[in-house]
């Protein structure tokens, strides 16, 4: 039998070549937003109220660079506590044992449930349903008595509502990615003789971080703007302190431009960090594991990049 | 107490009101290959992953090399066992699933080193040493980096027959280990099951594989609903079946 009869000349086949066919509707909706982009372009440049002078002016200003501070230190620990006892209420919450689950379950229920807002100035007047706090042996001795009102400083208010409110969101995420893990690989590990906490720590937890990561990063970057709301708690974080400076000199759209720039650019930071995580986590997912070593985030920013 | 490496005495296995295992009574001899037919629903995978305790079993008993499985019998009472010592005696009976069950985020080095070093303790280069010559021994002696999800089924497989040998169990139990892949591939993994028989390791193989069965096989068991419905020397349960459910199952399945 002979192979089936080819038909190509020499060298390779030619390309296709043919018209195009017309799509009038894309470019009219393409004329569209350009011309809105124009007009918003035109309006924010020529409108003298904008005063970017005044923007370019407090931009560096020491108050909004503490501010800025005090806000990526918001975010961190709220975050970190978040992270935390977000995978202790997920553990919590698979448990076998009923009443462990049941807890988490509550703890879930009641932070979900309530605004963050609330919970913030919840915290913020603690002092005024506990004035004093007793740390020692449960129903024993107290060793310690330390005074709520000089304990609870705003920051720390904002920390513990921010941080604890950010545990429910956190281990609803850890839980998601703790049930994409097959049954198989713990059993496999099982099999191989691992404890559960091995299994859990080696095994279980690096593949959840694959669902995990990107809905943290989610969560990271809202996080950074919902420290705003300790402003009401006057915490000096980044809106509050623009808020201090444009009460004094009425410039309040200017200054909210300046604490825009800002979150804006810590947003962009987080977006860098996370794809590097998710790459990171991503290891062996994809059958190309070449072609992904060769991908750098800017492969990712511009589609040109992607070869 | 028998020598037996595994020994069923009336072993019984409800999920809720179904029951699974209805009394399966055999035992394996240290060395001696058994294979495990039947239909699907038939207990064979159920009974198998009893012999290792990933499922509790409800009645009877189990020992794996004169010790009960799962439990420590005190005068009548059995007493369950903590964890430290489920896992020790997990780590002595390797097992291949269907599915592979490889770790995907881990290099097939990495997969076959990891229960070595964190169960074991076994030092980093001597679980590297020992990984190397395992995939040799199943023929991936390059595929040391690769991860799973590079890999084709067969070659899942005998990694993960790999990370199995790398514990050097005494028993080795195959859950349907060639189900799962294409024909083509189904060759390589049994060249290395039929290695392994050869070198005398205790097998337990729940399969579909006449042809391996009556090859490798020193005893066929033939399950249904359940229960052993025969059990023998291949040539005798394959070849001249005594009764009407066996005949029936081999007459499709050849």
């Amino acid at each position: 039998m002979s192979s089936p009869e080819v038909t190509q000349g020499p060298g390779p086949p030619e390309e296709i070549r043919a018209v195009p066919v017309r799509r009038p509707g894309r470019w009219i909706a393409a004329a569209l937003v350009l011309l809105v982009a124009a007009a918003l372009a035109r309006s924010v440049i020529t409108n003298a109220r904008f005063e970017w002078h005044i923007v370019g002016k407090y931009l560096f200003d020491q108050r909004i660079l503490e501010g800025l501070l005090v806000t990526i230190e918001l975010t961190v620990i709220a975050m970190a506590i978040g992270v935390v006892l977000g995978v202790i209420l997920a553990v919590m919450r698979v448990s076998d044992n009923p009443l462990v689950s049941w807890a988490s379950w509550l703890y879930i229920w009641f932070f979900r449930g309530t605004p963050v807002l609330v919970q913030l100035l919840f915290w913020y007047y603690i002092a005024a349903l506990y004035p004093k706090l007793a740390l020692g042996i449960p129903f024993g001795p107290a060793l310690v008595h330390p005074n709520v009102n000089t304990l609870i400083t705003a920051f720390r208010a904002a920390v513990l509502g921010l941080g604890l409110n950010e545990g429910a969101y956190m281990a609803e995420i850890v839980r998601a990615g703790l049930i994409s893990v097959d049954d198989g690989q713990t059993e496999a590990a099982q099999s191989l003789g691992m404890t559960r906490v091995q299994t859990m720590r080696r095994i279980v937890l690096p593949q959840a971080m694959r669902v995990i990561v990107p809905p943290t990063g989610n969560e990271t970057i809202s996080m950074l703007k919902t420290t705003s709301l300790a402003s009401v708690i006057a915490v000096t974080e980044l809106l509050y302190s623009s808020e201090q400076i444009f009460a004094v000199n009425y410039k309040t759209i200017q200054l909210l431009i300046v604490a825009s720039f800002w979150y804006i650019v810590c947003t962009s930071v987080l977006y860098v960090g996370q794809f590097y995580l998710e790459r990171y986590y991503g290891r062996g997912a994809s059958r190309a594991g070449q072609a992904r070593d060769g991908l750098r985030f800017g492969a990712f920013a511009s589609p040109r990049g992607g070869r | 107490m028998s020598n037996a490496m595994v020994k069923a005495e009336g072993v019984h296995k409800r999920f809720g009101r179904l029951e699974v295992l209805k009394g399966i009574t055999l035992e394996v001899q240290p060395g001696e290959v058994m294979c495990l037919l039947g239909p699907s629903g038939s207990g064979k995978s159920t009974f198998l992953r009893c012999i290792n305790h990933l499922e509790k079993i409800n009645a009877g008993r189990l020992y794996v090399d004169g010790e009960l499985v799962g439990y420590r019998q005190v005068g009548d009472t059995l007493h369950e066992l903590r964890e430290n010592e489920v896992t020790r005696r997990r780590a002595e009976i390797g097992m291949v699933f269907q599915s592979f069950n490889l770790f995907p985020h881990m290099s097939a080095l990495a997969n076959i080193t990891c229960a070595p070093r964190c169960v074991k303790g076994v030092s980093r280069e001597q679980a590297r040493a020992k990984a190397s010559e395992l995939l040799a021994r199943v023929g991936l002696a390059d595929k040391l980096d690769s991860y799973p999800a590079q890999l084709s089924g067969g070659q899942q497989q005998r990694v993960a027959i790999a990370r199995a040998l790398a514990m050097e169990p005494k028993l080795m139990l195959f859950d349907e280990p060639t189900s799962a892949l294409d024909p083509e591939l189904v060759g390589d993994v049994l060249e290395v099951m039929r290695q392994l028989a050869r070198d005398g390791m205790t097998m337990v193989v729940v399969t579909h594989e006449i042809g391996f069965a009556r090859e490798v096989a020193d005893t066929v068991v033939f399950m249904d609903g359940g229960v052993v419905v025969e059990s023998g020397a291949p040539d005798v349960v394959l070849g001249s079946p005594k009764h009407e459910r066996t005949r029936a199952f081999l007459s499709k399945v050849l």
